[in-house]
């Protein structure tokens, strides 16, 4: 398999559910990283909890399980004492958009350089299936038994007001775009992001009746767009679907750079 | 003639089914309880597909070119 290198063989199989998505966006970044041939002794994976954020244990590189939602403060320590290395950040919707949303916005902002994935499933998974701020408004949670009555997220929009230099998002059906977008998002300079949209079969499938992991996968084939597709299409058919693509990608100096000219100033 | 080797890690494989439901040759299947095997190996076209919807690192195809 190719990146199977950044991956611990001894961790491998996963604690993941049988059809669970997240190995798929870890696979998707362990090729990523094949790609850019990033030696692994120069990646550190930080991680939440959750269980995406299971991940960082699994590479056979640098890693560290820290706490709920605290991912990005500790990925942005990290970052600050070793500037020279890749830093990523592997985080569950609940992780980093609900308890952890205040760091995210404020990560935006500083446009501090972190890769953060976002592993989109629409759901608590680890603590049984709660509504996360992406849950689709609709949708059924253990928490919203009766369909869920707020609105979600956006996390294009609300990046994009915070500052995020790039954004895209994806699917775990969309492999080779997915590996492109992370690509592009570890070579960025600043705050880059990727949002995969996943499955989690166990709880968010089989509380809003989707019959395997495999159909859930089949519903992004038929429910998700790129944004070169979506401009051809109408408003109307718009509104249904999901898009996908690349987002945002602006030049910006970040935070590390500009903490770098200052120091070069200061010590004139 | 090109020959194209699918490597099942049996030890890795959950049995979900995803690899068999995007495979658009239909060269893998699942028996009555579920454990996964190759159908069909001379209608493997390489697409690759399988490995990369697997969520569990299982499934994996080589492109041997067959000697002689
Ligand atoms: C401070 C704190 N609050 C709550 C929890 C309980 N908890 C663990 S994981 C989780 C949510 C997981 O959801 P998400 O981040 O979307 O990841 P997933 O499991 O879906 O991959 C919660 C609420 C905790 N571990 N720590
Ligand atoms: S509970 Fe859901 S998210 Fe967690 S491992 Fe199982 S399928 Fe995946
Ligand atoms: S490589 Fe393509 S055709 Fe061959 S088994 Fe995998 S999905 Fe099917
Ligand atoms: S997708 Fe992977 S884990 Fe699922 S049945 Fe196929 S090889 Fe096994």
């Amino acid at each position: 398999m190719q990146g199977e290198q950044y991956l611990n063989p001894k961790r491998i199989p996963t604690i993941w559910c049988p059809g669970c998505g997240n190995g798929i966006v870890v696979h998707a970044m362990m090729t990523a990283l094949d790609k850019l041939s990033v030696p692994s002794e120069d990646v550190i994976f930080v991680s939440g909890i959750g269980c995406s954020s299971r991940t960082a244990t699994y590479a056979a590189c640098d890693n560290i399980h820290t706490l709920h939602g605290r991912a990005l403060p500790v990925a942005t320590a990290i970052k600050l004492v070793r500037p020279d290395k890749k830093v990523i950040v592997m985080s569950g919707d609940g992780d980093s958009l609900a308890i952890g949303g205040n760091h995210l916005i404020h990560a935006a902002r500083r446009n501090i350089d972190l890769t953060l994935i976002i592993f989109n499933n629409s759901i608590y998974g680890m603590t049984g299936g709660q509504v996360s701020p992406l849950t689709p408004s609709g949708k059924r949670g253990t928490t919203a038994p009766y369909g869920s009555i707020e609105e979600q997220f956006d996390t294009v929009k609300l990046l994009e007001g915070a500052g995020a230099s790039y954004i895209a998002r994806s699917g775990v059906s969309f492999f080779q775009p997915t590996v492109k977008y992370m690509k592009n998002a570890v070579s960025h300079n600043g705050f880059a992001v990727v949002e995969v949209i996943t499955q989690c079969p166990i709880y968010y499938g089989r509380m809003n009746k989707h019959k395997s992991p495999a159909e859930m996968m089949q519903w992004q084939k038929e429910n998700m767009v790129s944004l070169e597709k979506a401009e051809k299409m109408t408003e109307e058919e718009r509104s249904s679907k999901i898009l996908m693509g690349e987002f945002v990608c602006k030049e910006k100096p970040s935070y590390i750079e500009k903490r770098a000219s200052m120091f070069k100033e200061l010590c004139k | 003639m090109k020959k194209n080797k699918i490597k099942i890690h049996k030890l890795r494989c959950k049995s979900c089914g995803i690899c068999v439901s995007f495979c658009p040759k239909k060269v893998l299947a699942q028996d009555e309880s579920q454990r996964l095997y190759v159908l069909d190996p001379s209608e493997c076209i390489g697409c690759n597909i399988c490995s990369q919807v697997c969520p569990d690192f299982a499934i994996e195809v080589i492109q041997e070119n067959e000697e002689n």
